[in-house]
């Protein structure tokens, strides 16, 4: 399957300071991406990089298998909705989607009216007025009326109130389904992603520390508890990921192909957010586990 | 037709999580031969999940004999779970009554039993899926 999205070594400094730097990712086609990562780990810019509006520093990108935003055909395969879905609040939405289908040769009218009208958006009505879930709402539904290849979204429910989250979220996965688009949205809340996106990526400090399946991910990690021991004292094919001690307890998060045979090990399976939480924590504090070892059991 | 729902905090991988509410709702004669399972399109715009999630589960039981896509219209109820096993159950029951009793008189407390099934269970499993593999 082709790569939607593939970057080599890819940097963005501003001035002195990079934003992202030696980025190496590969994205299959057909997935939901979750972008995931804390504040400042350059999600935005890489997404800013990917549908070109940033032009990258150092390294190179390829978005379906041309440079972003190389020209008008290649702009039109890609869609995108940056943070706070930005909409022209003195516009109606009416004048938005005639907007949307001056500025795009492939745009579809009958899907944007469709979308406005399921959705109850008053054609009259001014972006202005209108609330979070439905800016976003409006925000998606000219990202998609131009009938992309691949969707690329900025921390789309960030601001939303859980309802309209959920609903934003409704309609984008209805929209996958419906047209097949791959997706790529960011978020520093795997809980937003857990349910809409079948692939991963952790960026931690603009380093890729995860990118995979979802699947793969939670078969493959295991919270362990047992007495306490020395990790080095695991079989090979068990990966420490995160681990913490007390004088008399070790818990380890793992990774393993195969099972934890060894029955002083509790074994338990692990949800995807403490899997992306212990490796944000790996990539930013390495000694962690060694001064957790100081602790005293309470 | 029967609705999914999702608990997030499970650890059963979500596709699983589909898998299985069609196993029990199949056990439980909730649905039957011939049944229409909720179209794609309709699971997700009511769970908000990832339609390869539903396609993933919607394979898994084509594969294990229980469901068949029919292109353009459909997944469809192929075989029932009429439980034949159930035969065996009083026996396998009476067993392990005898084996909880055991671990009791051996001063294990309720919590201790369910532990130590568990993780023999777990550990029983992941060892079947590692012959499997």
């Amino acid at each position: 399957m082709t790569a939607v999205l593939a970057a080599r070594g890819l940097g963005k400094r501003y001035g002195r300071r990079w934003a992202l730097q030696d980025c190496t990712l590969d994205i299959p086609a057909g997935h939901v991406v979750g972008l995931v990562g804390p504040n400042g780990a350059g999600k935005s810019t890489l997404l800013h990089v990917a549908v070109g509006l940033l032009a990258p520093s150092a390294g190179s990108i390829e978005v379906l298998g041309r440079p972003p935003a190389a020209d008008a055909a290649q702009l039109s395969r890609v869609g995108f909705v940056a943070q706070d879905a930005p909409v022209y609040s003195r516009l109606t939405v009416a004048d938005h989607l005639r907007f949307g289908a001056r500025l795009n040769p492939t745009w579809d009218p009958a899907l944007a009216r469709r979308r406005t009208e399921d959705l109850d958006l008053d054609p009259r009505q001014h972006a202005g007025s209108l609330s979070g879930g439905q800016r976003a709402q409006l925000a998606l539904t000219l990202a998609i009326a131009k009938r992309p290849e691949f969707l690329v979204l900025d921390e789309p429910v960030a601001s939303l109130d859980p309802l309209a989250r959920r609903q934003f979220l409704q309609s984008l996965m209805e929209i996958v389904a419906e047209q097949g688009v791959s997706v790529l949205l960011s978020s520093h809340l795997v809980a937003d992603l857990e349910r809409v996106c079948d692939y991963l990526v952790v960026l931690v400090a603009s380093h890729v520390q995860v990118a995979e399946e979802v699947d793969t991910l939670l078969g493959a990690h295991r919270r362990l508890t047992g007495p306490r021991r020395d990790p080095a004292s695991l079989p090979g094919d068990i990966e420490v990921v995160e681990e913490s001690h007390t004088e008399r307890q070790s818990t380890l998060l793992v990774r393993t192909d195969g099972p934890v045979l060894d029955p002083a090990w509790t074994v338990e399976e692990v949800g995807l957010e403490d899997v992306v939480l212990a490796y944000m924590g790996r990539a930013v504090a390495p000694a962690r586990g060694r001064r957790a070892r100081l602790g005293v059991a309470p | 037709m029967i609705e999914f729902h999702l608990d997030s905090r499970s650890g059963v991988s979500p596709y699983l999580q589909i898998v299985q509410q069609v196993r029990q709702a199949l056990r439980l004669g909730l649905l039957g031969v011939g049944d229409q399972l909720p179209t794609v399109k309709e699971v997700v715009a009511q769970l908000a999940i990832n339609p390869n999630t539903v396609l993933k589960a919607y394979r898994e039981l084509e594969h294990q004999g229980l469901a068949g896509a029919r292109p353009g219209v459909g997944t469809f109820v192929t075989a029932t779970l009429s439980d034949s096993t159930l035969a065996s159950h009083g026996p396998l029951r009476h067993d392990l009554e005898r084996w909880m009793a055991k671990a009791r008189r051996a001063g294990l407390d309720d919590e201790s039993i369910e532990a130590l099934f568990r993780n023999s269970f777990r550990t029983f499993r992941d060892a079947a899926a590692q012959d499997i593999a």
